[in-house]
């Protein structure tokens, strides 16, 4: 309800005009919606408004950052860390897929003005808006269990590649239209998997991320695999593309399933997600009439990876980018 | 809106002095405040029609006011505006002290918008989600999860037009101006509408 995803961009304009046509053509439903809004628009008297009597909670959480306040994603979540479970393997862990999500939502936003039509550029800027809420969550979460404190645009902004934790599946450059939607059907069929095994984790702000993640990423996966089958089941060009995408992005696929140590002590191990998710993607291969590759996984620097902090090119420039506005401007609000 | 003449009301009463009400009393005068903050993208809606007010209770000792948001997508960006909106609300209706808190779990769903929500999207020209479970029993337009088959854009779907009431409506994009709405068409009065999807 609340997710101006591209408020400006022209599909948000020909929604409003075509809702203000109809609002216009005086059925008795769109009058009513139009006086009702009228109404309710005179009586809110905006947050914006009232911006200079705001003032900070005694906890401090009234921050007025953003221009809003309230930024801290888990503001008033009881955060204690459960018995049993070690402060900074849960958060090695939460950076891990706070990183993957926040990682995936820079490559998907990166589409903006780019994808091949409006409604994908709409589509793409939207699942990565829902990954970089979890990545939100989970980094801010992994600032607290390590006892640390940093913030989440701290661990965004503030470290250098070898520090981020995701799989280099994430990190790859976006390619064509094709080889995108590989990589976010890979991806989202995996991490709906994971979400689920989550949501009984012990640490509850890590299951309550994951509950919600399995619904949101079952609309990544659905979007994911609607494209698979379209371009796979279209003419032999778009087939030729949407295999040579899906070959392309194979090899990065291992990683996904390979443990860390981590994951291992205070996650899910992703070795058994090996089997369900490849009989899933499988399926989603054979309905689109292409060819699971049979591709070697990519190499890694002595056994280590993406989860050790050893990425491809790819990352940095993918950070600088990311990164650049809050170095430039170091403790910058607005 | 007569949520926000309750306000009002609200507003000049004084809560604190209030002593001798009981704390059921209290709490449902916090909660009506609460309930009327119209949500800031749907402002057809209250946080309450929507399901995002998750609790609200009175301290009878302090006169410390908490309320519980559950947020509804992981990357909802307005979450800041309700709690700020909440916030300045109960502030203005006399509680000194108020507190927002978030409530993650359990997850917000499309199942807790309520009737009286559903109505007023359908009469704002948006088209109201189904109950999630009739998604997941796969009679209705909605995530497909796991199951494969023929894609549901272009199915025939139980979805009326918003504006002209026909059933004979199509889904022109998965993905509208927000997370939580998709782009449909009627195809009876060829209007364009959003649809709020079940989540």
């Amino acid at each position: 309800m609340h997710d101006h995803t591209t408020p400006t961009t022209p599909a948000a304009s020909a929604t409003s005009a075509g809702s203000a046509t109809s609002a216009g053509s005086a059925t008795s439903a769109g009058s009513a919606a139009s006086a009702a809004s009228a109404a309710s628009a005179a009586e809110d008297d905006h947050v914006y408004l009232s911006l200079a009597g705001a003032t900070p909670g005694p906890e401090g959480e009234g921050r007025w950052a953003y221009g809003t306040g309230f930024a801290d994603p888990l503001l008033g979540v009881d955060t204690t860390l459960p018995a049993g479970l070690d402060g900074a393997d849960l958060a090695a862990y939460c950076q891990m897929l706070g990183d993957d999500a926040l990682v995936l939502a820079q490559r998907l936003i990166e589409w903006c003005t780019r994808a091949p039509e409006l409604e994908e550029e709409v589509a793409l800027a939207n699942l990565g808006l829902d990954l970089l809420g979890q990545a939100r969550l989970l980094l801010t979460r992994a600032g607290q269990a390590d006892g640390s404190g940093r913030t989440e645009d701290d661990l965004a902004y503030w470290r250098e590649d070898h520090e981020f934790r995701n799989v280099r599946l994430v990190e790859t450059p976006n390619g064509d239209f094709a080889y995108s939607v590989a990589r976010l059907l890979l991806f989202a069929t995996a991490r709906g998997a994971l979400y689920e095994a989550l949501a009984g984790h012990p640490d509850p702000v890590l299951a309550a991320v994951a509950a919600r993640g399995v619904k949101e990423l079952a609309y990544h996966r659905e979007y994911a695999t609607a494209w698979t089958l379209r371009l796979g089941d279209g003419t032999p060009y778009s087939a030729e593309r949407m295999q040579v995408g899906l070959d392309a992005v194979w090899p990065l696929l291992d990683e996904l399933f390979t443990a860390h140590p981590v994951e291992l002590r205070v996650g899910v191990d992703p070795a058994t997600l090996r089997e369900p998710v490849l009989r899933e993607l499988a399926a989603v291969v054979a309905e689109a009439g292409l060819t699971v590759p049979d591709v070697p996984p990519l190499a890694t620097v002595l056994g280590r990876a993406g989860r050790d902090g050893v990425h491809t090119e790819a990352l940095g420039p993918l950070l600088a980018e990311l990164q650049v506005l809050a170095r430039a401007h170091p403790g910058a609000t607005w | 809106m007569t949520g926000a003449a309750e306000v009002t009301v609200r507003a000049t009463a004084d809560p604190v002095t209030g002593t001798a009400e009981t704390a059921t009393t209290a709490r449902d005068r916090a909660w009506q405040v609460a309930a009327a903050v119209p949500d800031p993208e749907l402002p057809m809606l209250t946080l309450a029609d929507l399901g995002v007010l998750a609790g609200v209770e009175v301290d009878g000792g302090s006169g410390t006011v908490t309320a519980w948001l559950t947020p509804t997508y992981s990357g909802c960006p307005a979450v800041a505006e309700m709690a700020a909106d909440v916030d300045r609300r109960l502030r203005a209706a006399g509680y000194p002290d108020v507190r927002v808190r978030l409530r993650l779990d359990p997850p917000w769903s499309t199942d807790l918008i309520t009737a009286e929500g559903r109505r007023r999207l359908a009469e704002a020209g948006i088209a109201p989600p189904h109950p999630t479970s009739a998604v997941a029993a796969g009679s209705a337009p909605g995530p497909v999860a796991l199951t494969l088959g023929p894609t549901r854009t272009g199915a025939v779907a139980p979805v009326t037009c918003p504006h002209c009431g026909d059933g004979d409506t199509e889904e022109l994009s998965r993905f509208g101006s927000t997370a939580c709405k998709a782009l449909w068409r009627c195809r009876a009065c060829r209007e364009p509408f959003e649809r709020v999807k079940e989540i």
